[in-house]
């Protein structure tokens, strides 16, 4: 499906029609005309004004001017951008590293033929698809210091009140907690796939040579399914990076600047300070992590053949 | 025993995985069905007792909860459509022709922050007088629609066989119509994935409608969220609010599940 993907599917097509489909090339580009324009003028133009404004010193309402990399080097001393930084490393790492070892597991789980394994993964499945904004109002209720439900279920436990979102030291993890809850899902319904596809051959082998469940997943699922693990993980990383209205809902980048991550500090700078060429030249520092990103999927891809 | 042991460790195992999503929508059903004395009750309410629908008659009759719903609607399905219309001969286009590196352009558009458009949107839509219209809305959102619904579209078609469009056209029929009446009918569980998928993202999107709607044309996440800033916090009317925002992607999830699943897992639509 990608061009990674593509030389596969031409090996298997009779040869005729190979040479058939190349002398018609030029005559698919109409198919994808309408399509071109509108991505020119809504995807392509935004990223090249970005970088034309990111050498702009350009607040909205006062005039721009030019400034080269000043902008950058000004980020480079910026000491609420480099915190937003950390914040950033510190909440991605976290919710990639939690959903992809807790979808694995629900993989393995759902991997197998139960009773209701339908239903109950239509169930794990929803936090996916629902409205991050409604669900981060429930939450925001949830964390409440006096009356949430959360502290009170600590205290059946017997454990004490928690600050959760309101504390410096809690609010990362906590929306962690959050981000984990909305893409477990997505990291699972990939793993799953990858399992799908498992032969059978290694298993019967291993059984009779007596390897416990364990065994067989450090030795053979593991090894197996790592290609599909690591597409959810660099997508999980480039959701994580970007984002936005679970920490932007319920927190708005506070206590203080405690949870400001980059989207964070990238928003407020655009539409709060209007500070138009700074915070473009954040875009642009942004857009290179993600192509680098994108292009470590497009490899990781080429190894499962991973395909949406 | 270990055999029974095994088993319970399983189903104990499913039941802490399914756990933290039956809470958090049933804590939201609890606190849309309770008055707000029992909302703000600790330790907490669980069962509204007696259920009440006065939250959800609140939302429609105070917030204008009902234009908020309408303009969802025009904007999602303006930009699904026409990220169909545009996107499907496209995937085609994209497809046939191997038009790798446009692919690798779609790829990365639907890699980048949303944020990142919205600048420079804003700045022309500022321009143009359209900040605050439905009209920006729907152009926005096709930055959501459009890329997710060529990527789709690029397997479906890359997995239906050439011989097919070639014979018709040896038969004589042009591109358009080797297009129009052999590759769509067959692509056509494909546009089904894509539109849902669309109509998903576009229908969760907040920050778009934060920065470009207008008092009278933001849509329902947004609207939502303005009603916790702007207003005396009242627990059972938001969380009413917050559940029939979601509904209708709760209820397309439910129903259209398998296409869900084929859509966004590994090797679903490809290599079977």
């Amino acid at each position: 499906m990608t061009s990674t993907s593509l030389p596969a599917n031409l090996a298997s097509a009779a040869p005729a029609t190979s040479t058939t489909s190349q002398d018609f090339t030029p005559r698919y580009w109409l198919f994808s005309l309408p399509a071109v324009l509108v991505i020119a003028a809504v995807i392509v133009f935004p990223w090249l004004f970005t970088l034309f404004m990111s050498t702009q010193d350009w607040k909205i309402g006062g005039g721009a001017e030019f400034v080269g990399l000043g902008n950058f080097v000004e980020l480079a001393r910026d000491q609420r951008f480099l915190e937003s930084m950390g914040h950033t490393a510190y909440f991605t790492i976290l919710a990639v590293v939690l959903p992809i070892v807790f979808g694995t597991a629900a993989a393995l789980v759902f991997h197998r033929e139960f009773p209701f394994r339908g239903l109950l993964r239509t169930i794990f499945v929803m936090p996916m698809m629902a409205t991050p904004v409604a669900v981060a109002l429930v939450w925001t209720m949830m964390f409440h210091p006096q009356l949430g439900v959360l502290n009170y279920l600590l205290s059946l436990l017997g454990i004490g009140p928690s600050a959760w979102v309101y504390d410096p030291a809690t609010v990362i993890p906590t929306l962690v907690m959050v981000e984990v809850w909305h893409w477990t899902p997505l990291v699972m319904l990939i793993v799953l796939g990858g399992l799908a596809g498992l032969p059978r051959e290694p298993y019967e082998s291993a059984l009779i040579d007596g390897a416990n469940d364990w065994h067989m997943f450090r030795h053979i699922t593991l090894p197996l399914v790592w290609p599909f693990i690591m597409v959810a993980i660099v997508i999980r990383t480039i959701d994580a990076l970007k984002a936005f209205d679970t920490i932007f809902v319920i927190t708005q980048g506070g206590p203080g600047t405690a949870s400001e991550t980059l989207n964070i500090f990238l928003y407020l700078q655009a539409f709060q300070f209007y500070k138009i060429g700074y915070a473009s030249s954040v875009v642009v520092i942004f857009f290179v992590i993600i192509i680098m990103l994108s292009l470590l999927l497009l490899y990781a891809r080429q190894k499962s053949k991973w395909n949406a | 025993m270990g055999r029974f042991a095994k088993k319970l460790g399983f189903w104990a195992s499913v039941f802490v995985l399914v756990s933290p999503a039956v809470l958090v929508f049933l804590w939201m059903i609890s606190l849309s069905l309770k008055n707000e004395l029992d909302n703000t009750a600790f330790p907490p309410v669980f069962i509204p007792d007696p259920p009440t629908l006065k939250n959800y008659v609140d939302v429609f009759a105070q917030n204008n909860f009902g234009l908020y719903l309408w303009n969802s609607i025009l904007v999602t399905g303006g930009a699904v459509l026409l990220g169909l219309i545009v996107g499907v001969p496209a995937g085609y286009g994209i497809a046939r022709g191997k038009a790798h590196k446009f692919a690798i352009l779609i790829l990365i558009a639907r890699m980048t922050p949303a944020l990142s458009y919205l600048i420079p949107l804003f700045l022309l839509f500022q321009i143009t007088g359209l900040v605050g219209t439905i009209t920006a809305l729907v152009i926005t959102h096709l930055v959501i629609t459009i890329p997710i619904i060529v990527w789709i579209m690029i397997g479906y078609f890359e997995n239906i066989p050439m011989e097919l469009e070639d014979a018709s056209r040896i038969d004589g029929a042009t591109s358009w119509q080797a297009f129009r009446h052999v590759a769509l009918p067959l692509a056509k569980p494909g546009i089904v994935v894509g539109g849902i998928l669309a109509f998903i993202f576009s229908w969760n999107n907040f920050i778009f409608s934060v920065v470009l709607g207008g008092k009278a044309s933001r849509t329902l996440p947004s609207a939502v969220y303005n009603s916790l800033t702007f207003e005396q916090i009242s627990w059972g009317p938001l969380a009413a609010a917050a559940l029939l925002v979601t509904l209708p992607v709760l209820l397309v999830t439910v129903i259209a599940q398998r296409q869900i699943v084929a859509g966004l897992s590994a090797g679903g639509l490809k290599d079977g």
